[in-house]
Parts: structure tokens; sequence; C-alpha cells
């Protein structure tokens, strides 16, 4: 193992439990680590938990469930999959996945980016939220399974279409109790895919300014060519209201 | 397996009564520490003899086990197929291996699978995998209409004796498979349904099919969250709820099929595996000998996670 | 003869309040209210006032209070104000007491004993606001098993008529001329937007509302009151009343003061003549009969619409269900006794029947130890005061439950039990024009589908507490209840552990 601000770290995770793989990695971050490369990644849960550092973790292999989860500030980089509950109630940082993610991504995610190179599974950026500057983006490459956005309370989802037969999502219930926040679809999406919650709208400029960026980014990640995914139509879902269940009560 | 040796005593008359004992012995296991106190754990090789000549084998085979299972005291038939065993019990993973001497059978297919309790206390006859006949199924998850199923089953002649949720799924597959005779994909279609707006907006055969399926089978439904894998005779199908409340990953390579929960599983049994994708919930994933796996798309959607899926075309058929 | 009756409420008037406008005086059916001429006061008849509230509603400065007039007669355990005046009113009148509404008398309401569960940690709860949460329920026989064909997947099975509805509520029978016929046509259309059935009584379907017939469950009773060919066909359920909650074993006798020319019209009888309904069908004296009166429907309508058959809850209520099981019924409608009427004979109304409870867990496990469970649907009735009892009705095995009461109070009815004398100052149960004109229906069908949402909605929250998000995996999922303070042989009855057990 090496250490020094430079250099890069490597943590061979073959056949260690995920305490102990963590401990090692806080520990090389404690040191001065701030490039660390994770290879044989099998399952650990929980990595770049806890650590409030700006470090680049590159990690090679499947990492376990809860990938960053509350994390506040690495960039995470998985060359494979990730599985369930990555990015969850995540503050800050990145985590960029050459590869699927599984469900609830980026649960209740609160800021920081997530750009997921393929599809993704059930309830992705569930209950996500912003306040003030904190606004969480998730920018998906291919495309979602169903709820996608539920109960969304802010930032941004975007979901690209890559490779998706007919440029068509499959998803339902997108969007079901989404009452702040903001979704992008390039590709196809009908109104009976939608939570009762949102509605489909229009772009406007400033839409396509925000698409550029990240769209820019999302390239830059997987070496994509921004220009052909900006050229295809995207549409937009917003809330219908802040206030979906107004008339829930009687008192 | 049997609690006490009065137990074991009526077992054995009661096997001799019906059926023809071939051979009888205790399991072979081995001591290991970490397994305390298991139960004692025979083993019958048998013929049925039918009482009358409409009896059906596996039907009376059925009605004994459940004869056993609620009518003697301390004995429960775990393991009842042939050509086939169930290996469980209260411990880790390794050390049930290491108490079955495990290492001393092969087999074409196996279901591994291990959970700690959660509403019901650790006991032998509570471990996973639940068997009828040659179905096993291991489960993950809880049933919450448990009581509705169980009521359903026990209408048609089940009893669960076992204290736990999972034992309804074997009696289920049972009852929908062998004995309503119905394609296992349908079967899956029975334990999770579509929602009723999906079915409302099927085609006219495809959605009376559904509505026949709820409403004849509704008690059959698997509520709450579940992933389950169930295999026999040459099949392995993985299902998981219907709105997925559990995970479930499967994964392909060559004429294998692998499911999991949790997909770096089935990387680390297989490093170089061709795809791997995430069926949605209620989507059976079925594995039969001689078939190479694919995902399925009878009787509806199919939307795999994994755009490595297009390039080794195991896409929607 | 001078009669010794006190009576039953006061009628309080704060004179600071009360701005003589003669609101009450209108509002009033009983007479209560009146403008004294030579005073020019608004003075009221204490002795008249039923309790209904229709004044307190609708005075616009809240200048009226109506309390009980409880006489404090000598303290007596078993000759009570109620015994006592009940006897009066018999020996001034020399008749069997008569009464509205439902069993008053604190008799164990099992709903109140009886807990639901909910997921904590092991099984996750559901959000029904965001998730999709199932409340269609199909009334109809359904077969042992489906059938399909091996070789080309095709389904062989043909189901029997079923009827779906998307809440597990409907409105119980309530005919015209018992009650109003814009009290009617709010069920009817509350009804229609909730997705689920209104029930006829036994008094026809009035033509105005022939357009709600693909929500209306058509009575055939006793009396055959407005049976003909054409009120078969229009409707999704037909039902064979063999008795009521609130009566069990005696027919029923709509007076002749209600019988005005609509209501003739509908009932197909003359003007002003009693309706009356025979305690049996004479053509049913025995289960065969009850078998052939059901395929005499089936043929009647050429096997398209389900046959229910109601009873009252009796003791015996589990055989007797088995039985209508198999003489073909689809729907066995059990009501138990708390239901309610326009109007019985107060004796029976209070002491004949066996609580709902009781009755569906009877049923339910009868049904499913004669391996019969399947080929009827159970609708279950009596006294059904929230979306709790209901929920906790289907897990003891019912699939849908008929409420009256419940639906009545919602149209203003504030349970006076006074709906035999046509008076309802609520222009429920009366037939006359200028109270019945007091419901719209379209404000009445409001009201009522407001009070299917709002249930709709806790069934879905309770449902979705207890990780469920289909109707059918609560129903006689009695693992799902607990009781509280019931005795062993109850708890055995009703099929549910103790709570804490």
């Amino acid at each position: 193992m090496q250490t020094g601000v430079d250099a890069i770290v490597e943590i061979d995770a073959a056949g260690l439990h995920y305490r102990d793989l963590n401990a090692r990695l806080h520990r090389v971050v404690e040191e001065g680590a701030r490039t660390i490369r994770l290879v044989n990644v099998h399952g650990q849960r929980y990595i770049g938990t806890g650590l409030r550092k700006p470090v680049d973790i590159e990690i090679h292999g499947v990492p376990g469930n809860d990938l960053g989860a509350f994390m506040e500030g690495p960039r995470i980089v998985v060359r494979g999959n990730v599985q369930d509950g990555c990015g969850n109630t995540m503050n800050a940082g990145e985590i960029i996945v050459h590869g699927h993610a599984g469900d609830i991504t980026g649960l209740s995610m609160r800021g920081g980016k997530i750009f997921i190179r393929d599809n993704v599974g059930y309830r992705v950026g569930i209950h996500m939220k912003e306040y003030k500057e904190q606004r969480p983006i998730i920018v998906v490459g291919g495309t979602a399974q169903h709820f996608l956005g539920e109960y969304m309370a802010g930032g941004v989802l975007v979901v690209l279409g890559l490779g998706t037969p007919g440029g068509r999502h499959t998803a339902r219930f997108v969007g079901t109790g989404m009452h702040g926040g903001v979704m992008y679809f390039r590709g196809t999406l009908t109104p009976e895919q939608l939570g009762k919650e949102v509605s489909i709208v229009e772009l406007d400029e400033a839409d396509r300014v925000l698409l550029g960026q990240l769209v820019g980014e999302f390239c830059r990640h997987f070496g994509y060519d921004a220009a052909e995914i900006l050229s295809g139509d995207f549409i937009k879902l917003l809330p219908l209201s802040k206030r979906p269940y107004g008339r829930l009560y009687a008192y | 397996m049997t609690l006490h040796e009065r137990a074991r005593e009526q077992v054995e008359s009661f096997l001799h009564r019906h059926f023809e004992v071939v051979k009888g012995e205790r399991v072979p296991t081995r001591r290991t520490p970490g397994i305390v106190d298991p139960p004692d754990l025979h083993r019958y090789f048998v013929h049925p003899r039918l009482e009358s000549p409409g009896d059906v084998e596996d039907d009376f085979v059925v009605a004994r086990v459940m004869e056993i299972n609620s009518q003697i005291e301390g004995a429960f038939v775990f393991s009842s197929g042939k050509n086939m065993g169930v290996f469980k019990g209260v411990g880790y993973p390794e050390q049930i291996a290491e108490y079955f001497c495990l290492d001393s059978y092969e087999g074409y297919m196996w279901t591994g699978h291990n959970r700690f309790p959660t509403n019901t206390p650790g006991w032998w006859g509570g471990a996973h995998p639940f068997n009828i006949l040659d179905w096993t199924v291991v489960h993950n998850g809880e049933i919450s209409s448990y009581g509705t199923n169980m009521r359903f089953l026990e209408m048609r002649g089940y009893r669960c004796t076992m204290q736990t949720d999972t034992e309804v799924l074997a009696y289920a597959l049972d009852l929908l498979i062998r004995r309503h005779r119905l394609p296992i994909e349908i079967a899956a279609r029975v334990l999770a349904p579509p929602l009723w707006t999906e079915i409302d907006a099927m085609e006219p055969a495809e959605r009376r099919l559904h509505e026949t399926l709820r409403q004849v089978y509704g008690g059959l439904l698997m509520n709450g969250p579940f992933t389950i894998i169930a295999a026999h005779d040459g099949e392995m199908i993985a299902l998981g709820d219907r709105i997925r409340l559990r995970p479930l990953v499967a994964g392909v390579k060559g004429d294998r099929l692998y499911v999991s929960s949790e997909e770096s599983a089935i990387w680390l049994v297989c490093p170089d595996v061709e795809a791997t994708w995430v069926p949605v919930g209620g989507q059976p994933v079925i594995g039969r000998l001689g078939e190479t796996p694919r995902p399925l798309a009878v009787l509806g959607y199919v939307m795999p996670v994994g755009a490595s899926l297009d390039e080794v075309g195991v896409n929607a058929q | 003869m001078k009669s010794i009756l006190p009576p039953r409420f006061i009628v309080e008037r704060d004179l600071d309040r009360c701005i003589q406008c003669q609101v009450c005086v209108t509002q009033c059916g009983w007479d209560v209210h009146y403008f004294d001429e030579v005073d020019q006061v608004v003075r009221s008849r204490d002795e008249l006032c039923v309790g209904c509230h229709r004044c307190v509603a609708f005075c616009p400065t809240h200048a009226l209070t109506i309390r009980e007039r409880q006489l404090d007669y000598r303290r007596n355990a078993n000759w009570t104000p109620e015994v006592l005046e009940d006897i009066y009113k018999q020996s001034e009148m020399g008749g069997i007491i008569l009464t509205g509404m439902g069993n008053d008398k604190p008799y164990r309401n099992y709903w109140d004993n009886l807990v639901l569960n909910a997921s904590q940690v092991t099984n996750p709860s559901i959000d029904p606001l965001r998730e999709p949460m199932e409340m269609r329920t199909y009334l109809g026989a359904k077969p042992e098993r489906v059938e399909i064909d091996p070789e080309t997947m095709d389904l062989r099975t043909e189901l029997a008529p079923q009827v779906p509805i998307e809440v597990p509520v409907m409105f119980s029978a309530m005919s015209y001329g018992a009650i109003s016929l814009n009290a009617q046509e709010s069920l009817a259309r509350a009804a229609a937007a909730a997705g689920t059935m209104f029930n006829t009584g036994e008094g026809g379907l009035a033509r105005p509302l022939y357009k709600y017939k693909d929500h209306m469950i058509a009575q055939v009773a006793s009396g055959r009151f407005g049976v003909h060919p054409d009120y078969l066909e229009m409707a999704r359920i037909l039902e064979i009343k063999i008795g009521q909650g609130a009566k069990p074993g005696i027919g029923g006798h709509l007076p002749g003061e209600k019988v005005n020319e609509p209501v003739a019209a509908t009932r197909m009888i003359p003007v002003g003549t009693d309706a009356l309904s025979p305690a049996p069908q004479h053509d049913i004296y025995s289960i065969e009969d009850l078998a052939q009166l059901i395929h005499a429907l089936k043929e009647a309508t050429r096997y398209t619409k389900p046959v229910s058959v109601k009873i009252a809850a009796v003791h015996n209520v589990a055989a007797i269900a088995s039985g209508i099981a198999r003489a073909g019924a689809d729907i066995i409608a059990i009501d138990g006794l708390l239901g309610s009427t326009g109007a019985a004979p107060k004796i029976i109304r209070d002491n004949v029947g066996i609580p709902i409870a009781l009755a569906i867990a009877a049923v339910d496990t009868r049904l499913r130890e004669e391996g019969i469970r399947n080929r009827v649907s159970i609708v279950a009735a009596g006294g059904f005061r929230n979306s709790g009892d209901v929920l906790k009705a289907i897990a003891l095995g019912a699939d849908a439950v008929y409420i009256a009461t419940a639906a009545l109070v919602a149209l203003g009815c504030h349970v006076c039990q006074m709906c035999y004398t046509g008076r309802c100052s609520w222009g429920i149960a009366t037939t006359r024009p200028d109270l019945s004109k007091r419901i719209n229906p379209e404000i009445g069908a409001e009201r009522l589908t407001n009070l299917l949402r709002g249930w709709s909605l806790e069934i879905k929250e309770m449902l979705g507490g207890m990780g469920i998000n289909a109707l059918e995996s609560l129903r006689g999922n009695r693992l799902h209840l607990r009781a509280i303070g019931l005795t062993e042989a109850e708890m055995q009855v009703l099929g549910v552990k103790q709570a804490g057990m």
C-alpha cells in the first residue's frame, strides 16, 4: 500500500468484510490519500459513507448496497454495476457508474450528482429534495423501471433513453406523488405511464441550457456525443401542485 | 424430522401402514461446532401403497405428509420428493453444509439460502427451503397475505404446520402447477398478478385470462415483500413481488442461469458473467434443463436493466 | 284516553338570539314550532318533538337547543324509564310497539373489541397515496380452479357472472316508499359515481332512476312489488330477500299513507293501499324451494346476473348459508343484529338475531370447512359505522359490506327512529312532496360520494399500514385481527387470537 498526497492508493477488497474495507479506506484518507482505487470489490456496503473529504475513489467490481450513503464530498467512479440504494440520502459529492444501478438510487438525495451510464431499477430518485443551493441531480443514460421520481420533492432527474428500443420508456407510475423538482426524458412517455400528480410540459430555453450542461457532463464521463444526444426529442415533467394532498383530510 | 423417540415410532408405523419402505436410515450428519441440539433426522425411501384404483400417487403422498405434519405430535416431513433432497437447519450456511456432509452429494441444480428468522422463532422445521413433492421454495421477505393464503390452501386439503409464511408458497405451487395443471408462467401470474389498471389495458383475450386468474385465485396473491426461488424436476423459477419490495437480479453465462438478491454474488461465482439484468416485479425468471436461459417475456412486459443485454442478444423475446 | 306518556325532549329557545324568522316552523315535520298569531311570537310544543334536530341545524342564529327530557323516576335497575314508557304506550294503544332504524341496545359491538395489525420493520408498510392500492372486488361464484389449454395456453374456464365494485361498500336495500325518491336517487347516483351498487329494497325501481340500472341490485322479496321483466333485466344483481337483521322472521308493511301515486306506480299497486310483505316468501318453504326461485330468476335473465340471497343473522346462520350456497346462490348477504329498518316491532328489533361479526366468522369458517367458500361471495350488513368496521369484517371473511344507516346519516339523518311515520323532517324516510324535496339528489349524491371517498382513503391507509396492496389479500385474513376483552368462546367463534398473542 502506498501513501502520499499525489499517489494513487490501491486497496484490494477481495475477501474483506465491509467494516474492514471501510476502515482501511478511512485510514488511508486520514493519512492523506486523495485518490484511492478499490479492486476486487464484491458487494461490500457503505463505500464512501462517512468520508467528508473531497477524495476520488475508483471502484472495480460490484460494490454493495448503500454505496455513498449519507456521503458528503467524495467522488466515486464505479467501473461496473452498482446495487440498490446507491447515493442514499447523499448530501454532496459525485457518483459515476460505468454500468447499471439498482433500486432506490438517490433515495432522499439532498445534493450532489449521480451519473449512471446504463439503466436503473425501481423508485430511483424517490423523495429527493432541494433547499436553496442544495439541488441534487441524477442523470440516467438508459431507462428506468417503475416509480421513478416517486414523491420527488426537488432536484433534477434526467433519463436519456440510450439503447432503449424505439426510444420508448416502459416505466409506470412515473412521478407518482411528485411535488417538487423536474424530470426530463429523451424519448417517449405516455400520460398513462405517469402518476396523477405530474404532467408533461414543453421545454423552455432555461431547460435547454441545463440539459446542455448535464448531458455534456454525462458525455465527458462516458464518451458519448453530446450534440447527438441533445438533438433528440426531450419532454419535461413537472408536478401539478406543491401540495398534491390538499384534499386528503376532513376536519 | 422428529422431536422425540415416540414421534419417530409413530411415524415409522404410519409409514409401514401406507407405504412399502424400501430403505430407512438416519440422515448422515457430522458433528459440527455451532450446531446445537439438532432434531432426530431420518429418511425413508418408499413406494406408496395406493388404497384404491383412483388414487393418484402424488396426491396420496401429499395427503400423507399433511397427516404426519398435523397429526403426529413432534414429527415433521421436510423433504418428500423424488431424486431431490432438502438439507436445512438452524445455523450458519457453512455449518449446515458441514453438518449434512453436502460435499458427498452431487446434483445438477442447487438452491442455497440463508436467512435470519423474522417474525417466527428459528427452528429446524421452519428453516428454508420448504418442500412438497419435488418442489422446494426459498424465500426472502414476508407475506402479509399469509392468513388469506393459508385459508385458501386449507380449503384445498393443505395443512400449514411450519409456523412460517414460506410454507404457503410451496403448497400454492403444488396446487397450481401439479393439481390444476397451470403452466409455470401462469402460476407466477397468480402469485404476483398485474395490477387491475394493467389488466384493464390488456388485449381482450389476455385481459380475460388475467381477470379470471385474479378472480379465482385472488386468495393466492402473495402480498407483501418477497423474492422466491422455487425449483423442481428440471426447472427453476425466481420471482419477485409485483411492486418490487424485495430485490432480484439474474445473470447468464452460456447455458447457466444465476439468480440472486444481490448482483455482486453472481459476479463472485461467475466473474465472466455475460449479462445481468433485473426483472420487473412479478416477472418470472425461469431456467429449464436443456434450454439456454433468456429473460422471459411471456404474457407481458419485460424490461431488463443492463444495456449489455442488447449486445449479447438476450433482450425481450 | 289521556296519555300519560311524558314528552321525550325539551326545546330550549334562547330569546336573546331568536329573531322570529320562523325557519324552525317551516322546517319541522312534527309541528313542534308554531307562530303564535296572538302574541306575534314563535313558540314550541315539546311533547311533539322527536329530537331530529332539523330546526337546530337550520336556525340561523343558533337559538335552539334540544335536550333529552329524562324523567327522574324512582331509581330501579329493572323498571327503567324505557320499560315504563313502553308499557304506558301499549296500555294506551294496545298494539305492537313500532320503531325505526336499528337496535339501540348496548349489546357488545364486536368491532370495538377487535383491533387491526400494522407492519413494522420486517415487511414494509406501503404508501397508499403514491403506490397502487387495489380495492376492486368481484361479486359472484368462483369455480374451484382455472383450466388452461396446455397446447395453446388458451383459457378454457368460463366464469359465472361477476359484478365488480371499486369500493367494498354498497348501499343496502332501502325501498322507494320507505325512503323518498330523492334519497334513493342520491344513493343511486353516488353508487354510480363511486363504482358500487345501490339496492332497490322491495319497492321496485322508479322510472326516473332507470338510468342508474348498471349500479342496481334489484330485490325480489315476499311482496314481489315492482317485479316485472324489465326490472329483472335492468339489474346487475338480483337479490332474493329472505330476512333482514332488524326484524328476522317477520314481513313488512308499508302503510297506505306512504303509497302515493308514484310509489303506487313503481310498486304496481293502487294508491293508498297498504303494501304488505308477507313474513315468508310463499314459494319458499324449504331449501329446495329457494333453489327453485334462484334458478327461476337465472332462467328469467338467461344466466347473466349473479343471484344474491339475503338473510338475517340468526343462530343457525352457518348451516343456513351452506344450504344457500348449495342451492345455487352466487352471493349471500347476511344482515346482523344491528341492522336497520324503516319500521319494525321494537321487541323484535331489540331481541332477535345475532351480531354480524359472529355471523361472518361462523359462515366463512363453515363454508371453508365444507370446501365451498369460493362458490359464493359474502356480503355483510348491519350497523357498519366506519371504515374500521368495514375492514375488520373483510378480515373476518366478508367480501363486501352493505351500509344503510351510515348512508342515511350522510344525507342528514339524525337517527330519531321515527321513519315509520313518514314525517321525516330531513326528507329521507318520507314520501311527502314538501319534505322529500329537502333532499337535492345532486347534493345528496355528493355527500355520499364524499363519505365513500373518505372511507376508501382510510381503508387504503389501513391496508397500506398492514403491508397489503390488494383487498383480496386481507379477505379472511384473521391473522391481521386481535381481540381485546373477549371470552375464549367468542375468540373461538371469531377465529382470532387475544391481543398480545
